[in-house]
């Protein structure tokens, strides 16, 4: 199982946990066992075509998997996924 | 008689003012932080801009966009969502120019943005330090919506921003080294990475474009929903090759390591953005790794993250860095 890290913003939708643990081999995956085991997480995680939602970044360990192969990126379960809201700077 | 030839040059240039002085800043090899002599590291100072930052660009080329474009004319006021480097390098040309400038910026930055805004004469409105910088430009869209008086650059939207650094930034770069492997830049608008990115991707093709960003700490993160991140209009992730977080406190002991290995004096973006130039130039057999130092480190001396053991900074996660 891989580890899911839980921002503050959605700690309420996983009974106030800060890491969780959720099966799968891709992200995609992942996210999905998330999703079933805490339902209102989905509508913040996903989009209504069931791509990951515009407004958040989601790691494999410390890269965003947009940037590499998405919800198809490939994981371990020695793997973190950090899950965070995309913040700007400047 | 005649004044002998300087041996260093060329110098930093003569110029008009201090706005035409922005820019053309050093490139310095970082040979104590490069893990194997076949791959260069090389620090773009962008700290030697007039004000301590790399927003020095960004803020020239927008007001003289908008001033090209008729957008904007004396006496005019000026409204800016910022974390603090954008609004204290347009504070300092709007000084110069005459115009009035209103930035809104996070509560939780250091002091020093504060005081520096303040000594150019910009007026600062304050939005929710937990919501970070997206907290200011939710702030600052309201703001302009409610009054058209007030023109925005938005740095986040922008295409003066990118092209700040296509026209200036990347083609510094270029002139000084034949050959770049990777650039590695902070994202924060996504001014620096898009520009530079998408100049080398036109000229030297095989360069990968590595992004470091902030993990904000939990204080910053107070948004109602996920829904509420912010992603700049200019990012175009495809011209990303890696995008790779740095926790403050990696941030904090990188930033003293170019203080301790290499006499460089950084702010704290800087020395997350070092931490992986040296993680992307431990991955190569050779080559050239470029980084941008963003800005200078007068602006966190307060907060102690160059005195303090980093367990005893208290502001640490709860404070606005980049």
């Amino acid at each position: 199982m891989a580890t899911i890290r839980i921002p503050p913003v959605l700690r309420a939708s996983v009974s106030g946990e800060k890491e969780v643990a959720a099966d799968g081999s891709s992200v995609g995956e992942v996210l999905r066992d998330l999703a079933a085991k805490h339902p209102q997480t989905e509508s913040q995680l996903f989009g209504p075509a069931g791509d990951l939602n515009r407004y958040v970044n989601v790691y494999l360990n410390d890269e965003d998997v947009r940037v590499l192969e998405g919800l198809e990126t490939q994981v371990g379960d020695a793997d973190t996924l950090v899950i965070l809201p995309a913040m700007a700077g400047g | 008689m005649a004044v002998p030839r300087l041996d260093n040059r060329p110098c930093g240039g003569r110029y008009g003012d201090i706005v035409q002085a922005i820019g053309h800043t050093p490139l310095v090899q970082l040979k104590r932080l490069s893990p194997k002599p076949s791959v260069r590291i090389w620090a773009k100072l962008e700290s030697h801009n007039p004000t301590g930052s790399v927003k020095d660009r960004v803020a020239r080329a927008m007001i003289e966009d908008a001033e090209a474009k008729g957008a904007i004319g004396p006496g005019q006021t000026i409204l800016e969502p910022t974390s603090g480097n954008t609004g204290i390098s347009l504070a300092m040309i709007c000084s110069r120019k005459g115009y009035d400038l209103k930035v809104v910026m996070p509560a939780n930055v250091t002091p020093e943005r504060t005081q520096l805004l303040e000594m150019y004469g910009a007026e600062i409105v304050y939005s929710e330090g937990s919501k970070g910088s997206n907290g200011a430009v939710e702030l600052a869209l309201e703001m302009a919506r409610a009054d058209a008086a007030y023109y925005m650059p938005y740095q986040y939207g922008n295409p003066a921003n990118p092209l700040a650094h296509y026209n200036g930034t990347a083609p510094e770069i270029l002139e000084e080294l034949d050959d770049v492997t990777a650039f590695v830049a902070g994202l924060g608008t996504g001014g620096t990475l898009m520009g530079v990115g998408r100049r080398f991707k036109e000229e030297r093709p095989g360069v990968k474009i590595v992004a470091a960003e902030p993990l904000q700490g939990e204080p910053v993160q107070g948004l109602r929903s996920l829904d509420d991140g912010f992603i700049p209009p200019i990012i175009d992730l495809s011209l990303l090759d890696r995008k790779i977080f740095v926790s403050n406190r990696d941030a904090v002991i990188w930033t003293r390591k170019l203080l301790d290995e290499e006499g460089l004096f950084a702010g704290v973006s800087s020395g997350a953005i070092a931490s992986i130039a040296v993680r992307i130039a431990s991955e190569l057999d050779e080559g050239d790794v470029v980084f941008v130092v963003c800005d200078d480190g007068w602006r966190y001396l307060s907060s102690g993250v160059y005195t303090l053991p980093v367990d005893e900074i208290e502001s640490l996660d709860s404070t606005v860095w980049w």
